[in-house]
């Protein structure tokens, strides 16, 4: 089993594992392809050894490492061994799945489940993907990371950069969150806070990764990058007992995160590691910011492309509005059954406290986009109360203060029991 | 009316190698793209489909801006104006 070429997700022109990302022939994506043959050729008894398998991926490190099988490293986990991978700059992944059932029973649902992705090292899933980017950046021989961020990915390649002694240099809008600064610039990397838009910051890099020899993790690097995605989803069904849930709903920037937890759901029913391989793929419902909804757009209208927007949302890491991956976002959304829905502000905000008040997990506005989305697909009566619901929590919301300033009052008084009893008894429950 | 285009690594080797030209007498965006095809024919079903129009993967910036935001394919150009031309698919999450 092992990682076998590039190839254009449009054309199928096939490339060599190079740190390529366009198809030279029509400019389409290039993504990795694998050889899995060793583990799908039937055995001597005419049976896929899907124990093993499962074994195997059970006896890996407690991070994303377990998955080295499915994911781009020509070399196999990074580290001095297999075994010691988990030791080796900043392991991503194994975040808790937490059955959500006061959550469920607001939203009148029978099971809900959280992935909160909010437990990664520098708190968003981000860290999913740099690892997998860096380490086949490694493999590649480059020196120095980069990317184009609108914050979370920032975080995450600065920390992955100062883990593994590499120079980063990180770009970001320069009207970025405060909180999303200082956890970049903390770790010493080079920040670059450009004048504009994500978008800006994107066309900006996409022409720098020309002129520079850097591995920018999501452009040159992107093919690889994206891969780390999957190992959202092998959690998710591993974590269900090797079971898929029958709706997930994600978030939605480039649409990269959304296609690739149901590509990984599809590599591992192809391979015979899920229960009941013959059942469908998971509904795939996409999350956007009203603000910042390209994608949600093109689908309410019945597009097949996504018309760009200038952002306008609370919502910053969500805030792209040129997704590259939004075509492929509109057509897995139709295929599964789902739908890609957009939310405002302020019932992002609402989304944010119910979760918060629900679960005890603060996430940041993007995760506020996605419950404020899972409430409106309930509202609205899209989802069968036994549906087995995961709802994809991708970072933490100490990142996006601002969202929750002056959400609730704080009584301030007196030291004394006098004035405790007068001020504060009556208003809370005993 | 001169308009330099920029040229993609990626599109480089159907451009004669070339990471700019200039392109002389266009007033749209459209006729500065004919005139890049009339000099590197291979452009043309690189980054155009049969009827005309761009692929969905490329993107075209004039002056830092994408023309989707302006008039497409039929904005307006300046003299000494830059026209970039760059693979839609990067970035994001």
């Amino acid at each position: 089993m092992a990682v076998s070429h590039l190839q254009c997700k449009e054309c199928r022109t096939e490339y060599p594992l190079e740190a390529l990302y366009v198809c030279e022939r029509c400019f389409g994506p290039l993504e990795v392809a694998y050889d899995h043959s060793g583990w799908i050729t039937t055995s001597a008894g005419g049976t896929r050894d899907v124990g093993e398998l499962r074994r195997r991926i059970q006896g890996g490190p407690q991070n994303i490492w377990r998955y080295a099988d499915f994911l781009p490293l020509a070399g196999g986990p990074p580290g001095p061994s297999g075994r010691l991978a988990s030791r080796v700059g900043l392991p991503a992944g194994c975040t808790p799945l937490i059955r959500a059932d006061r959550l469920a029973a607001q939203l009148g649902l029978r099971e809900v489940w959280v992935k909160n992705d909010a437990a990664n090292p520098t708190h968003s899933f981000k860290d999913r993907v740099v690892s997998v980017a860096v380490a086949r950046a490694r493999e590649l021989g480059f020196q120095t990371i980069a990317c184009a961020s609108t914050g979370n990915l920032a975080n995450s390649v600065a920390a992955h950069g100062a883990a593994l002694g590499m120079d980063s240099y990180v770009f970001i809008p320069a009207d970025l969150e405060e909180q999303k600064v200082l956890a970049t610039g903390v770790y010493g990397t080079k920040l670059v806070g450009v004048k504009g838009s994500y978008d800006d910051v994107n066309r900006l890099c996409t022409e720098l990764c020309a002129e520079r020899d850097w591995a920018f993790v999501n452009i040159n690097l992107r093919p690889y990058y994206a891969e780390g995605s999957k190992t959202l989803a092998f959690e998710i069904a591993e974590q269900l007992g090797w079971e898929l849930p029958d709706r997930c709903v994600v978030p939605i920037a480039s649409g990269s995160l959304f296609t690739k937890i149901a590509a990984g759901f599809r590599e591992w029913t192809e391979l015979g590691l899920i229960e009941n391989p013959s059942r469908p793929l998971p509904r795939m419902n996409g999350a956007q910011a009203e603000g910042c909804s390209p994608v949600a757009s093109a689908f309410a209208e019945g597009h097949d492309v996504c018309r760009p927007v200038k952002p306008d949302t609370i919502a910053k890491s969500l805030a792209i509005g040129n997704p590259a991956d939004g075509p492929y976002a509109l057509e897995l959304a139709r295929d599964t059954g789902g739908s890609i829905d957009a939310v405002s502000d302020e019932e992002i905000r609402a989304g944010i406290a119910l979760l918060a008040r629900t679960t005890g997990i603060f996430t940041e506005t993007a995760g506020g986009v996605t419950t404020a989305v899972l409430a409106k697909l309930a509202a609205r009566g899209d989802i069968d109360p036994d549906e087995r619901v995961v709802l994809v929590i991708t970072g933490e919301g100490l990142k996006t203060l601002d969202a929750v300033r002056g959400s609730f009052e704080t009584s301030t008084i007196e030291p004394t029991l006098a004035a405790f009893e007068s001020e504060v008894a009556d208003t809370v429950n005993v | 009316m001169t308009v330099v285009v920029k040229i993609p690594t990626q599109l480089r080797a159907a451009a004669g190698g070339e990471a700019e030209t200039q392109i002389d007498g266009a007033a749209t965006v459209r006729e500065v793209l004919d005139g890049l095809f009339d000099r590197h024919a291979e452009l043309r079903v690189r980054i155009a489909d049969d009827d005309g129009a761009l692929r969905r993967f490329v993107n075209v910036y004039l002056a830092g801006e994408d023309i989707r935001f302006l008039d497409g394919l039929a904005t307006p150009v300046a003299d000494g104006a830059e026209l970039t031309i760059l693979p839609a698919v990067a970035g994001g999450c």
